[in-house]
């Protein structure tokens, strides 16, 4: 007997103002799997998620839930009907403790009164069905992302939730948290819940999907067991026909490799990264290597001056710089995209225009504005260069895809007309598609003759992309890999060097 | 934040806050039908609107220097007492006869030193604005009546009085002082990229830095401004009573600075900011005040009054209500068709 | 982070604290007497010369007089008066801030036997027996001076009257307000049209007063009466620029006479004032001269309201200004 359909949805349609998001989508889940939500950004996932959880109507199609018809308005009645969807910023209260967080709204009373010992009692026990055991009686918000979102898939699972939407759940975690979620996913995959779990690491597909579905203009493309499908495949099956096969560009290495553009030399920060060589030439990547906390992050915190160096120094164009902070950076003619986007890159509220004209302004001081018509051409320039897809530059950028936000930082510093620009992480939680538009941005970027420090996390990534590879472990550089030498295997290697250590 | 209807593209800007501002006004003139009659004599102008300027003219301009501190997700409560402080050292100054010039130069120094206090805490030590700003607000009249020795300074010096009572192109002296330096701080935000500089460090301050913009600079220089203004709003009060009231001058202002920038629709939690909506709001504050004052109500009604007719004011201008509108609008299209 | 805000506030605080406090000595001469005062704070001038009288009326007397700041604050008084409890004084003057919660430290004075007299300000307690004596002036009376000096002057003239109130809640302005209304009750030529707060500051009745002068026209307004001189002086000041002439077109009379109200009648430009008398000290020292010499003590005792007029103004300016 095939397994029962928990929840299947056929010919879904939504129209937007101009855009058909959804275009006769079908999607299945069945109990008891992992069911992986493909597409790139515009493909209809969210707006599916929307209808399942009921934050929207869709305007054709019908969703059915075990078999009966089902028209959930609002997250509430979706709730009642089984459906509970976790976003990357958990809809719980970081204020209340972990227990109350897990019992709000249905906490255990005696006589009107809130039995406490109970709560946390149970509270415990919960929790340690999914190995994570904690003082419950703390606030939530002290705790990790990672746990954050545990308590909130184990609040959602206990209000016997059939299907659990989780929506980029691992974009913030790194990868001890990551397999920790993992395997609560399996817990509850055997307890019969359907898992549909959105994510833009097709590794993480591969390490723990049953099935996947993929969109693609508001279509359902296909439909399969994970096993089926090969990763090149699977690419071609999110990007459509002309981008098939297309999984990294790889760069032709060393073609206009020109003189030393900054050189960093015994470069460190006390017990944050030791003192690090390394020389940038123009129109070569560099990359860095390492697991999280290997420290690789910090080398670029120090290079661009948002920390300070307490030993080293810095020759820029063949004279000597200090880094005092990163007015200083970019006064030499360094760029940064930090890692953090959000927190540390966008600046949310603000327009495209403004935040790709920030970086030129601050250097150029607040006494000689860019006129606004100067700040819309630079907008409109880079929006067309970078193929920056929003409808127009006065946008706040917050509302913008991820892969979009990073081209708008990238605008910021080629705005700038920088030396050196030093991404960190550059394509991480960015889709598919963008993923691919950026390194191929970064290699046209060096055919200009530009330098470029890439920090990665994805060794196919660096392999495909760096002239050389700066690799890090335990806060102290661990070797340079260069030129022909430079493949994954390679630079597993070198982080895995003396066997045992490598674990950071 | 969310904008899911659309209504704030919907509406103009400053849509909501004219709106209140022309409610307020209409209030006026149910309570005195002769409310809009102005009269010029002695090429002065005299009239109620004129007096609103008048007696709203230093919360406007508080109200200019706390809008750009407020976006930048700060709050400066200090500027009530740094009112009492500039008041009382011009009053002290032409008092030890010292030169009106050089007295109104030592007050409005001295705002400037308060905001310099206040900027330091809080962009080099980092102090929360909050409780920055308290120690100058609970200090700051001590101080004062230290410069004034506890009594009300009253002072008849003629160029002090000119700014109290005289008229420049027949519009008092504190009304063209307080416009004009809203309109001065204005240019100078908006004409340079401070504005943008005071924008980006109030929605993410880190993410400005690392963009490069001076973000401790772009602390300090708005605490400046609100001192600076402040002290003038202290010159203006103190010239209008003719003495230094170092108990009283200036006393709770802070709260109605912040009540102008967001009765001009500013968001406490920083980011975008209009200068023109605040003056907008401190002259929408200052017009229901003159309301009440004249309404003929007993005194012990004017709190309960205030705080209602504010709170009015502001679900007007709330998202919701604005949504409401624009959710009815598309409704009734139907009903039509 | 939170030590810089106490540095920082504990600099201001001695910053102020050196120019009002005097710092409470033991030394303790043989045979003088020491009395402490906790007073109010200094909000305004007339509780400076409250303050700077009690001081003169002490070294004429020979007494050691310690004054405390309370700061506007009831807990610094208390701790005043616990200061002076530990170091033995004598007596001790209270100004109390507010008029509740002050049944604990008395109760303390009373175990160390230290006779404690009110200045300027009632308290409620039941027990009556926490102080010795009562110095004040009867506020109801002060309302009374000026609502009748104002039947006088008027002689059957109609007259309608605007009233600037102080802080909305204190028994003060009840009571001053309710001896105004006393006073005119028998005169029906006199009516209060208009009654607004001015928050005893010169700021405040000067918008009020320009509020009613734009509401019923200066030309309806024959008087106004003021809780306090600091408002009438903002409401002279709003009369003149209207263009009217205070004094002359609108007779004013308020109460505390501080030496600017002096200065305006002076110059013509205020009718009366109502002398709350700062010389509280003086009277509180005679109150303990008389007590430890026959070991009795009225409960209370009621300083003089007086009436002042032009007549006298550009003397009792001249005397008043050094001391306000």
């Amino acid at each position: 007997m095939p397994p029962a359909e928990l929840l299947s949805v056929r010919g879904c349609t939504k129209l937007y103002p101009g855009v058909r998001a959804l275009d006769g989508a079908d999607f299945q889940v069945r109990a008891g799997e992992i069911h992986a939500l493909l597409g790139e950004n515009g493909a209809g996932k969210s707006t599916l998620i929307a209808i399942l959880t009921g934050v929207t109507a869709a305007d054709g199609g019908e969703v059915r839930i075990e078999g009966r018809p089902a028209r959930p308005r609002g997250p509430a009645q979706a709730r009642e009907l089984g459906i509970s969807a976790l976003y990357q910023e958990g809809a719980l209260v970081p204020n209340l403790s972990v227990a109350e967080n897990l019992y709000l709204g249905r906490e255990p009373t005696r006589f009107g009164l809130v039995r406490r010992r109970r709560m946390e009692g149970d509270a415990r026990l919960l929790l340690a069905a999914y190995g994570l055991q904690i003082d419950v009686t703390s606030p939530l918000g002290r705790y990790s992302t990672a746990v954050r979102q545990l308590v909130a898939i184990a609040r959602a699972a206990d209000l016997s939730a059939k299907l659990l939407i989780l929506d980029e759940p691992t974009s913030s975690l790194d990868a001890d948290e990551t397999a920790m979620l993992f395997e609560v996913m399996r817990q509850l995959k055997a307890r019969g819940l359907g898992i549909v779990f959105v994510t833009h690491f097709l590794d993480q597909v591969y390490a723990v999907c049953d099935r996947l579905t993929v969109l693609r203009n508001g279509r359902t493309v296909a439909e399969r067991a994970v096993g089926e499908v090969s990763r090149a495949e699977l690419v071609g099956l999110m990007l459509g026909e002309a981008s098939a096969g297309a999984g990294y560009p790889a760069r032709r290495r060393g073609a206009a490799v020109g003189p030393a553009v900054a050189t960093f030399r015994g470069f460190g920060r006390r017990r944050r990264v030791a003192p690090f060589d390394l020389q940038f030439r123009a129109g070569e990547v560099v990359a860095a290597a390492g697991l999280l906390g290997s420290g690789r992050t910090e080398t670029a915190l120090l290079m661009f001056g948002a920390e300070t160096a307490d030993s080293g120094e810095v020759e820029v164009a063949g004279r000597p710089v200090k880094l005092r902070g990163p007015r200083d950076a970019i006064r030499a003619g360094f760029g940064f995209c930090p890692e953090d986007r959000k927190r540390d890159g966008v600046v949310g509220a603000l327009s495209v225009r403004e935040n790709i004209a920030l970086a030129l302004q601050a250097r150029g001081g607040w006494a000689r504005p860019l006129s606004r018509r100067r700040q819309a051409d630079l907008a409109e320039r880079y929006i067309k260069a970078l193929d920056i897809r929003t409808p127009d530059a006065e946008k706040p950028i917050e509302q913008l895809s991820g892969g979009n936000q990073q081209k708008t930082l990238l605008a910021r510093w080629l705005a700038t007309d920088p030396r050196l620009l030093i991404l960190d992480e550059p394509t991480r939680g960015i889709d598919v598609g963008g993923h691919a538009e950026i390194l191929k941005l970064v290699d046209e970027l060096c055919t200009q003759g530009l330098s470029i420090y890439m920090i990665s996390s994805e060794l196919a990534e660096i392999a495909a992309t760096a002239d050389r590879v700066l690799v890090m472990r335990d806060r102290r550089p661990a070797g340079l890999i260069e030129g022909a030498a430079v493949s994954p295997e390679a630079i597993m290697a070198a982080i895995a060097a003396p066997p045992g250590e490598a674990a950071g | 934040m969310t904008d899911l209807l659309g209504w704030r593209s919907r509406l103009p800007r400053g849509g909501p806050q004219l709106a209140a501002l022309a409610l307020a006004l209409a209030a006026n003139a149910v309570v005195s039908p002769d409310f809009f009659h102005l009269l010029l004599r002695d090429g002065r102008l005299f009239g109620s609107p004129v007096d609103i300027l008048n007696r709203g003219a230093p919360t406007v301009l508080l109200g200019v220097g706390m809008a750009l501190v407020i976006a930048t997700r700060g709050i400066d409560l200090s500027v009530g007492s740094v009112m009492a402080i500039a008041g009382a050292v011009a009053a002290a100054g032409v008092a030890h006869g010292l030169p009106w010039g050089v007295s109104i130069a030592l007050a409005l120094g001295a705002g400037v030193a308060c905001g310099l206090w206040n900027g330091l805490l809080v962009a080099i030590m980092g102090i929360q604005p909050i409780v920055a700003t308290l120690v100058l607000m609970v200090a700051g009249r001590g101080v004062a009546q230290l410069i004034t020795s506890g009594r009300i300074l009253t002072f008849d010096e003629p160029h002090l009085l000119w700014i109290g009572g005289g008229a420049i192109a027949g519009l008092p002296v504190a009304v063209v002082v307080a416009l004009a330096a809203a309109a001065l701080v204005l240019l100078m935000v908006r004409r340079t990229a401070l504005a943008l500089f005071i924008e980006a460090v109030g929605v993410n301050p880190q993410a400005s830095r690392l963009a490069g913009v001076p973000s401790r600079a772009v602390l300090v220089y708005v605490y400046l401004v609100s001192g600076l203004l402040a002290a003038t709003a202290g010159v203006l009060a103190a010239a209008d009573i003719r003495a230094a009231d170092a108990n009283n001058a200036g006393l709770w202002l802070e709260l109605d600075a912040i009540l102008a920038v967001v009765l001009g629709g500013g968001s406490l939690y920083g980011g975008r900011f209009s200068l023109g909506l605040t003056v907008v709001g401190a002259l929408t504050l200052q017009t229901l005040k003159t309301c009440i004052l004249r309404a003929g109500f007993p005194p012990e009604f004017n709190l309960i009054a205030m705080a209602g007719v504010v709170a009015v004011v502001l679900v007007i201008q709330s998202p919701a209500v604005g949504a409401l509108g624009g959710r009815l609008v598309p409704r009734l299209r139907e009903v039509r068709l | 982070m939170s030590w810089v805000v106490r540095l920082a506030t504990s600099a201001a605080l001695a910053l102020i604290l050196t120019g009002c406090g005097r710092s409470a000595g033991p030394a303790q001469h043989a045979g003088q007497l020491t009395v402490g005062f906790a007073q109010v704070g200094s909000e305004s001038g007339w509780r400076s010369a409250e303050t700077r009288m009690a001081q003169d009326a002490a070294k004429q007397r020979g007494v050691i007089l310690k004054v405390a700041d309370g700061q506007q604050r009831q807990e610094n008084e208390i701790k005043a008066i616990r200061s002076f409890i530990a170091q033995r004084v004598d007596a001790i003057f209270l100004a109390p801030v507010v008029s509740t919660g002050w049944d604990e430290v008395l109760g303390e004075a009373r175990e160390a036997k230290i006779p404690v007299i009110l200045l300027d300000r009632p308290i409620e307690t039941k027990d009556a027996g926490l102080y010795l004596s009562a110095v004040a002036a009867d506020n109801t009376l002060e309302g009374r001076v000026a609502g009748e000096w104002l039947v006088g002057r008027l002689g059957g003239k109609a007259c309608p009257v605007v009233e600037l109130q102080g802080t909305v809640g204190s028994t003060l302005v009840a009571n001053r307000k309710k001896g105004f209304q006393e006073a005119i009750a028998k005169a029906a030529n006199i009516r209060i049209v208009r009654t607004q707060s001015g928050e005893f500051t010169r700021a405040k009745g000067k918008e009020v007063m320009e509020g009613f002068i734009k509401a019923i026209g200066g030309a309806n307004i024959c008087a106004v009466y003021a809780h306090n001189d600091d408002m009438m002086l903002g409401a002279i000041q709003a009369m003149k620029e209207a263009g009217l002439k205070p004094g002359k077109d609108i007779l004013t009379v308020s109460i505390d006479g501080v030496p600017d109200i002096f200065q305006a009648m002076a110059a013509g430009e205020a009718n009366a004032t109502v002398e709350l008398a700062p010389d509280m000290g003086a009277r509180a020292l005679d109150v303990l001269a008389a007590y430890r010499k026959t070991g009795q003590a009225p409960k209370f005792v009621q300083t003089p309201s007086r009436l002042f007029l032009p007549d006298t103004a550009a003397a009792e300016y001249a005397r008043r200004k050094g001391l306000y």
